[in-house]
Order: C-alpha cells, then sequence, then structure tokens
C-alpha cells in the first residue's frame, strides 16, 4: 500500500510487509517525541525569553513525578518496540521447512549460485513467486552480506561457516541485490538482481540453460572422486562413520560431546577433520583443505544429505534422543 | 578595569616555542590540542567534501574505486580517533575541569602533557600511512579483509591509532584522579557541574575501553605480519570475535564523544536560561548509566552475522535500556527552560540545535536496535545518517556550542555575535539538509561505502552533497571570526555571560595558577536565582 510513494522502496516479499509495519509505528512514536520536544523548546523559549538582564527566575529543582514519566513512558514503548522487532527477527531465523533451498557462494567480487537440480548462475537469483527460498552461504575470502532491500532481508556471508537467509517473494520482477559489507575495491560492483517468476516459468528456466548434473550427483561424483568412498562405507571394516540419514542427527564424540550434524560440521570435518572425532573411530581422515572448492564442498554436503536410509538400513547419527537438542 | 600594567595571564606569562612545547600548565596543553586537533578536522573535512563530491553522480567518475574507499576509511579514521574523542575532553574538559573544580592545575600535569606527545606521534604516524598510499578497510578494520586481502598500509594506520589510544587512557586517568582528588573544599559530588560529572563517566569509558581496542588493533597488525590465525578462519581463526573485541570499545567510544557534549549542553542551556538544570541529580548519573550499559550493548552491530537469536534479543533489549538515560536527559534540559530568562546567544543556539540534533539521532537508534527493523537498515545509508546525527549532528554542535561558550575565558576576547549566530543557523540547516536525505536512502536500501549506486538514488545525493557544502561553509566561518577576534575582538570581561560556576569567577583569559586563592564552595552549581546582578 505504500509502494506507490516516491522515496519508498519496493514491498516484494511476506515479511516485507511486516517490517515495514514496524517501521512505520517507529516513525510514528519517535515522530511524536521529536515533534513534542521540538514544540515545548521553541514554546517555552519564546514565551520565557529573557526580558530584562536583572532577570533572575527562581529555581526549579526538578520533579520525582516527571523523572518517573519520562522515564517510565518511553520505557514502555520500547518494549513494544523490542518484542515487536524480536518477533519478526525471529521469523527471520526461522526458514519454513519446505522452503526451497538455493547455495550462494561470495567472492570479491561475485555472486555465484547454485541451484539443487543443477542449475548455476553469477549475480542473478532465480526463484519462483510465492515459495519459501532458504539461501545457504559461505565467502570464499572475506565477508559479504547478500541484501535484498525489496525483501527487507540481509544476512552476512563469512568465511569458513554457512549462513542462511529466507524470504517468500510476492510480486514477479526484478529486484536489486547488493553486498552490504564492505569488501575491498569493487564492494559497489557487487550487485546483481533477484528475478521473482511465475512458478511455471521458472520450472521452464530451471531446466534450461545447459545440461547440468544435479547437486547431489555432482558431489555423487566427487565423493568418488576424492576418494571418500573408500573409507566411509556401510560394511563392518569401514574405517569412517556412515554417513547416511546423518544431516540433522547428533554425533557422539570421542570428546564426549554430542554435536548436530548441520551443514557447518559437515564442511569442518571435511577441512578439518581432526576438530570433532567422531567416537569410536580414529583420528586418521586427512584434510580436503585446497582439494575442493567452496561449490564443491556445498555439492559434496548436498549429496551427503541426499543419503537418506532405506527401511531397515543402519543410520549414521545416533538414535535422536528425546530432547537431546 | 584599566592599567597601565598589562595583566598577567597565563598567555602571557611565558613567550617563545618552547614555553609552549615543555608546557605542564592545562590551558596551554588544550591550547596545544585545540591547535592538533582542528588541523586534523579540517583534513578529515576534505576527506569527506570529496567523498561527497564523488556521490554527486551514480557513476564513479571523480575518483578510483580503491581512491573512494580509502577517503572513506581515512575520513572515518581521522575523525573518530584523531578529531572527535579528544576534541571536547582534551580541549575544553582540558582547560575547564580544574578551574570549575577550583584546582591549580589536573592531578599529574607532566602527564597531561605526555598525553598531547602521544597524541601526536599517533597521529603523525597515521598521516605518514596515509602519505605513503593511504588504507581501504574502512574505520572498521573488519577482518579477514584487514588481514588478509587489502594490499594498503594496514600496520601504519593501526599502530598510529594503538600509540593514540594510550593518550586517551592517560587523559582519562589524569581526570578521574583530579575530580577525586583535588576539588575545592565545599565543592561535594553533587554540587560539581554536570560537565564535570559528564567527563568523569568519558574517563570510565576511556580507561576501560581503550586498551581492548588497542589489543584488538595490535591483534590485526600481528595476524597480518606473523598470519598468527587468531581472526582469519583459513588460518583457524573467527572473523566474528575481531567484531566482538572492536565493538566493545567501539561502541562505548561513541559515548566518549557524546557524554561531555552532553556536559557542554548542561552548562550552556542553564547559563542562557539563568536556571539551575532540572533534575540535576538524573541527569548526573544519568551519564554513568549511560557509561554503564554503553559496555553491555556492543553486538547490537553484528544483528545480520549470524549470531544466536537469543544473544541478539538480549543486546537488543539492553540497546533499548541505553536509550533511556539518554532519553531522560533532553526531558529534563526541556524543563530547564521552563519558566527561565532564556537568551539567543551563540553557544544557546548551539545547544538548542544540539538537542534538535540529538533527539533525532538518538530517536533513529531506536529503528536500529529493533531487531527486524535492523536487518533492512543496518550496513545501509540509514545507520550512516544516524551516526553522523550523534556524532556530528551532536558532539560537534556541542564542542562549538562550548567553544563559543567557554571562548571569552580562553583568548579573554569576545568574537563577532551577529557572525556567530548566522553560523549557528547556517551549520544547523546544511547538517540537516545533508544528513536528512540520507535516512531516505537507507530505507530505500542503499548500502553504504559504495563508489558507484544505481540512478535511482541519484536525487536524495545530490540533496546530501548540497547540503555538505552548505554545511562546510557554517564550519569555516567559526574558524575565520575566531582567529578574527584574537586580534580585534572586543576584550572579555571575566564573566561575559553572568554565568555560575568558578571558572567564571577569575580573570579572562585566567592567570598561570587559575585562582589567586582557592575558591571555597558553598552553594550547589547553578545558583541563577540567588546570583548577585550586576547590570553592566
Amino acid at each position: 500500500m505504500f509502494s506507490n510513494l516516491p522515496f519508498f522502496p519496493e514491498q516484494a516479499s511476506t515479511v516485507a510487509q511486516r517490517v515495514d509495519a514496524l517501521y512505520f509505528f517507529l516513525i510514528s512514536v519517535s515522530g511524536f517525541f521529536g515533534i513534542l520536544i521540538a514544540v515545548l523548546l521553541v514554546y517555552f523559549a519564546f514565551k520565557y525569553r529573557r526580558r530584562s538582564e536583572s532577570d533572575r527566575p527562581a529555581a526549579i529543582h526538578g520533579s520525582m513525578a516527571l523523572e518517573l514519566t519520562w522515564t517510565l513512558i518511553p520505557f514502555g514503548l520500547s518494549m513494544v518496540m523490542f518484542f515487536w522487532g524480536a518477533s519478526v527477527y525471529v521469523s527471520l531465523a526461522r526458514p519454513p521447512d519446505n522452503a526451497l533451498q538455493v547455495f550462494v557462494v561470495g567472492k570479491q567480487w561475485m555472486w555465484k549460485i547454485q541451484h539443487l537440480e543443477g542449475r548455476r548462475e553469477i549475480n542473478e537469483l532465480h526463484v519462483p513467486v510465492g515459495r519459501s527460498v532458504k539461501l545457504t552461504m559461505t565467502s570464499e575470502d572475506v565477508i559479504h552480506s547478500f541484501y535484498v532491500p525489496a525483501f527487507r532481508v540481509k544476512a552476512d556471508v563469512l568465511p569458513g561457516r554457512y549462513t542462511s537467509l529466507w524470504f517468500e517473494a510476492t510480486k514477479p520482477g526484478t529486484y536489486h541485490l547488493f553486498c552490504a559489507e564492505y569488501c575491498g575495491t569493487e564492494h559497489s560492483g557487487m550487485i546483481g538482481h533477484v528475478v521473482v517468476m511465475e512458478p511455471a516459468e521458472y520450472q521452464a528456466w530451471l531446466s534450461g540453460g545447459p545440461p547440468a548434473a544435479s547437486l547431489a550427483t555432482a558431489g555423487q561424483a566427487l565423493f568418488e572422486q576424492l576418494g571418500c568412498i573408500t573409507c566411509h562405507r556401510g560394511d563392518a571394516g569401514a574405517r569412517g562413520p556412515l554417513l547416511v540419514g546423518l544431516v540433522g542427527k547428533p554425533v557422539q564424540l570421542q570428546s564426549g560431546e554430542t554435536v548436530i550434524a548441520d551443514e557447518t560440521y559437515l564442511r569442518e570435518s571435511i577441512l578439518n577433520p581432526q576438530a570433532k572425532i567422531v567416537a569410536g573411530f580414529q583420528p586418521i581422515m586427512p584434510t580436503f583443505k585446497g582439494l575442493v572448492s567452496e561449490e564443491g564442498l556445498i555439492q559434496l554436503i548436498a549429496y551427503i544429505k541426499s543419503l537418506q536410509p532405506a527401511d531397515g538400513e543402519k543410520a549414521g547419527g545416533l538414535p535422536l534422543a528425546e530432547g537431546s537438542h | 578595569m584599566e592599567s597601565t600594567q598589562p595583566r598577567v595571564h597565563y598567555l602571557n606569562a611565558d613567550y617563545g616555542i618552547r614555553s609552549w612545547l615543555f608546557t605542564v600548565d592545562h590551558k596551554r596543553i588544550a591550547l596545544l590540542y585545540l591547535g592538533s586537533i582542528t588541523v586534523m578536522f579540517l583534513l578529515g573535512g576534505v576527506f569527506a567534501g570529496l567523498i561527497r563530491l564523488e556521490l554527486l553522480t551514480p557513476a564513479g567518475d571523480l575518483v578510483e574505486a580503491d581512491t573512494y574507499n580509502k577517503l572513506f576509511t581515512m575520513h572515518g579514521i581521522v575523525m573518530i580517533f584523531f578529531f572527535l574523542i579528544p576534541s571536547i575532553p582534551a580541549v575544553l574538559g582540558n582547560f575547564l575541569i580544574p578551574m570549575m573544580i577550583g584546582a591549580r592545575d589536573l592531578a599529574f600535569p607532566r602527564l597531561n602533557l605526555l598525553s598531547w606527545y602521544i597524541y601526536i606521534i599517533g597521529a603523525l604516524f597515521t598521516l605518514w600511512a596515509m602519505l605513503i598510499g593511504g588504507v581501504d578497510t574502512g574505520w572498521t578494520f573488519y577482518t579477514p579483509f584487514s588481514t588478509m586481502a587489502s594490499n594498503t598500509n594496514v600496520i601504519p594506520t593501526a599502530l598510529g591509532i594503538f600509540i593514540t589510544g594510550f593518550s586517551s587512557i592517560l587523559t582519562g586517568l589524569n581526570f578521574i584522579v583530579t575530580i577525586h582528588r583535588m576539588r575545592a573544599p565545599g565543592l561535594t559530588w553533587f554540587r560539581l557541574p554536570l560537565f564535570v560529572w559528564a567527563h568523569y563517566a568519558t574517563s570510565l569509558i576511556m580507561i576501560l575501553g581503550t586498551p581492548v581496542v588497542a589489543i584488538t588493533i595490535l591483534l590485526v597488525g600481528l595476524e597480518r605480519a606473523f598470519h598468527l590465525g587468531i581472526f582469519d578462519p583459513a588460518l583457524g581463526g573467527d572473523p566474528l570475535l575481531f567484531q566482538h573485541l572492536f565493538w566493545f570499545y567501539s561502541h562505548p567510544a561513541v559515548y566518549i564523544m557524546i557524554l561531555p557534549g552532553m556536559g557542554v549542553i548542561s552548562e550552556v542551556i542553564a547559563c542562557f536560561s539563568r536556571k539551575a538544570i532540572f533534575g540535576y541529580s538524573f541527569v548526573a548519573i544519568s551519564s554513568l548509566a549511560i557509561a554503564l550499559l554503553g559496555f553491555l550493548v556492543w553486538a547490537h552491530h553484528m544483528f545480520v552475522t549470524g549470531m544466536s537469536v537469543y544473544a541478539a534479543m538480549i543486546f537488543s533489549f539492553l540497546s533499548f535500556a541505553v536509550a533511556i538515560p539518554s532519553a531522560v536527559k533532553v526531558f529534563n534540559w526541556t524543563a530547564t527552560l521552563y519558566e527561565g530568562s532564556v537568551s539567543f546567544q551563540a553557544p544557546m543556539l548551539y545547544a538548542l540545535g544540539f538537542i534538535g540534533l540529538f533527539t533525532i539521532g538518538g530517536l533513529t537508534g531506536l529503528f536500529l536496535a529493533t531487531l527486524g527493523l535492523d536487518v533492512h537498515v543496518t550496513d545501509t545509508y540509514f545507520v550512516v545518517a544516524h551516526f553522523h546525527y550523534i556524532m556530528v549532528g551532536g558532539a560537534i554542535m556541542s564542542y562549538l556550542g562550548g567553544m563559543h561558550f567557554w571562548w571569552p575565558k580562553i583568548t579573554g576576547r569576545m568574537y563577532p555575535e551577529a557572525w556567530a549566530k548566522i553560523a549557528a543557523v547556517i551549520v544547523f540547516l546544511g547538517f540537516n539538509l545533508t544528513f536528512f536525505p540520507q535516512f531516505v536512502l537507507g530505507y530505500l536500501g542503499m548500502p553504504r561505502r559504495y563508489h558507484v549506486y544505481p540512478a535511482e538514488f541519484q536525487v536524495l545525493n545530490v540533496m546530501s552533497t548540497a547540503g555538505a557544502s552548505i554545511l562546510g561553509i557554517g564550519y569555516l566561518l567559526p574558524l575565520v571570526y575566531f582567529i578574527w577576534s584574537l586580534r580585534y575582538g572586543a576584550v572579555a570581561t571575566a564573566n561575559p555571560w553572568h554565568a555560575t560556576g568558578l571558572e567564571w569567577e577569575t580573570p579572562s583569559p585566567p592567570p598561570t595558577e587559575n585562582f589567586e586563592r582557592t575558591p571555597i564552595v558553598t552553594q550547589d552549581a547553578y545558583a541563577y536565582d540567588t546570583q548577585e546582578v550586576q547590570v553592566v
């Protein structure tokens, strides 16, 4: 409803309206207090302007009632802002389970994007309208930040770990994509577009382009090529833990700790295998640092995620105990 | 008044360059600082001017991308570390704290001179780093960009800032000991001018926070030189650890810049309303509350780094909490005018302008503390606008207000009042035209530190650049008439504003020893109602 105002950004995601509503609430509250202060200052300054050099008005040392009023009322209003803002933030931090997965790698100075089905693009992200999309992101070098103003979403993209961001686009169109964390010479050139398409159009786009293997298939090829398969296999003599059904499950470590096997854990275990040794295994895995790119890591992880136990097959993770996370 | 022999005061007590470079008089050291930070302000201003000129058009047509990145980096470094942080404390605080408490000097006069020399060495180091090519990391030195990617002069710049930090620590230490130990008889804590309270709170931040940033900057230099693996994930480090350490100081540093300004405003508002500050003890204690809470909000700079949702909520809550004592001050200043006797001399115009701009800066801070909203506006021009409202609209307005208020005391001369009023109005208007459009730009989504930007953002950028040229004139005017007044200004009396406070009870300029005999304090600060009326 505000998108026709000049000097106001387009609203093109489900969360945009919630952020804008919050914004207008804050503008109203701060506008009220800003104007109140300005009016009182001007009114007092003129009403009590100096009439004579010998004016020495009686002192007023203060009033506890007033101090409490202008402490408690702003505090109460700021708590409304706090809870409202926190609820929007929690929604932003929790992608719906059925979100479409897309993978983003930032580097000086471009955005490299891979879709699960295998289509890749640079500085452009094609997504369907009306479907939630979750981006899993990492950086090859310095910190970047993935920012789509029309969606009111932003998340830093860090080297050495995965961060995520989700949105559901509400309007087909082309929207700005900016890098929002300063990253060197061409920081302001690390931009692109998010293209929101009708679902059918999106499906057509997805199957277009040069023929490409899906991420999981590409990951499987890497898994074999790097020799992961020689240890991480299902038989009794395997030197590495079985990876089937592992993702999202707790893993018991040699140290006695338990970690959840998320993407960051998998990434670390490939690049720095000695960091977390799974209970019952020897610390014999070599590092694959330098042997596999960030995009390759994403493919490997996509493959490991795709390994789901068939009925009766043994899963790689521990049985999920109630309340274990 | 007239005498054949010119009166001896701190300015004419001794002559020659040595009498300045080896002085241990806090008033002369304040002037050494005044000269140095003015040079740095002009330098930072030139960088700002070039930035605004580049942004006049969407294309990168004035300077290269690398040059632009160095310009905003050096603008930030010079303005924050070499102008704003020392500005009010090292000039006005240095000059006034001993006078306001009836002391002859600071507790450690030689340490005071040492802190100026340390500042100069740090500044020269940083200027040298700029001359040999500059630095492009942003004043925030985010890792791993600063430790592995940037190929500019990070280490010399970092060393310059590291060195200067010690100047700040020593100044803070000196102020704290002075305020504790050297108050005149009868000057109890709750009779202290609010300027002194504000500097006490500021000094606490200086000595508790600065060592953290010093170590952090040192670690950046060490990691760059020896690949230590503290912040760079490729070496096993954590880049967010840097941000936590950096903001642990650099958020409180905002309060180092603004608290002394709040102290100035309390003095000026009281004097030009001829009223005691409404709610004196609330204004005094709120300075300490800001100093304390200011240490607990740093991670609100990091809400989009992927930090834990619960940690983000705690930092958001505490950020709202730190806004309350600032709001309390604004309400109390406003209430001070009620039934006062308000006059509109130049220092008061700056003070009223300060309240307006600081209020906007503070209220827009709430937008950034609000989690769901911060995600959209962080790292955009909204943030740029917000912190300029605090650090330029707030800190520099109060610095200029203070300079006008105490100029007669410092120099013994009056500046031309009409020009001063014109300058105050120009600064206020120019400032708003420069920075208000940036709030809109930020909500539209223009990221900060962009050399090139999409064409639809141009109109607002043109407004901002136009405003900056007006603001520049507003800042140059006082420089001109202050220098002019040194020779041609009317001779100032001891107390031209009929202000209360011990500094006004001694001649202008004061004698080297400040007071002929130690004053004895028998009443509260701002006792305007019982002031003897002396119509001149």
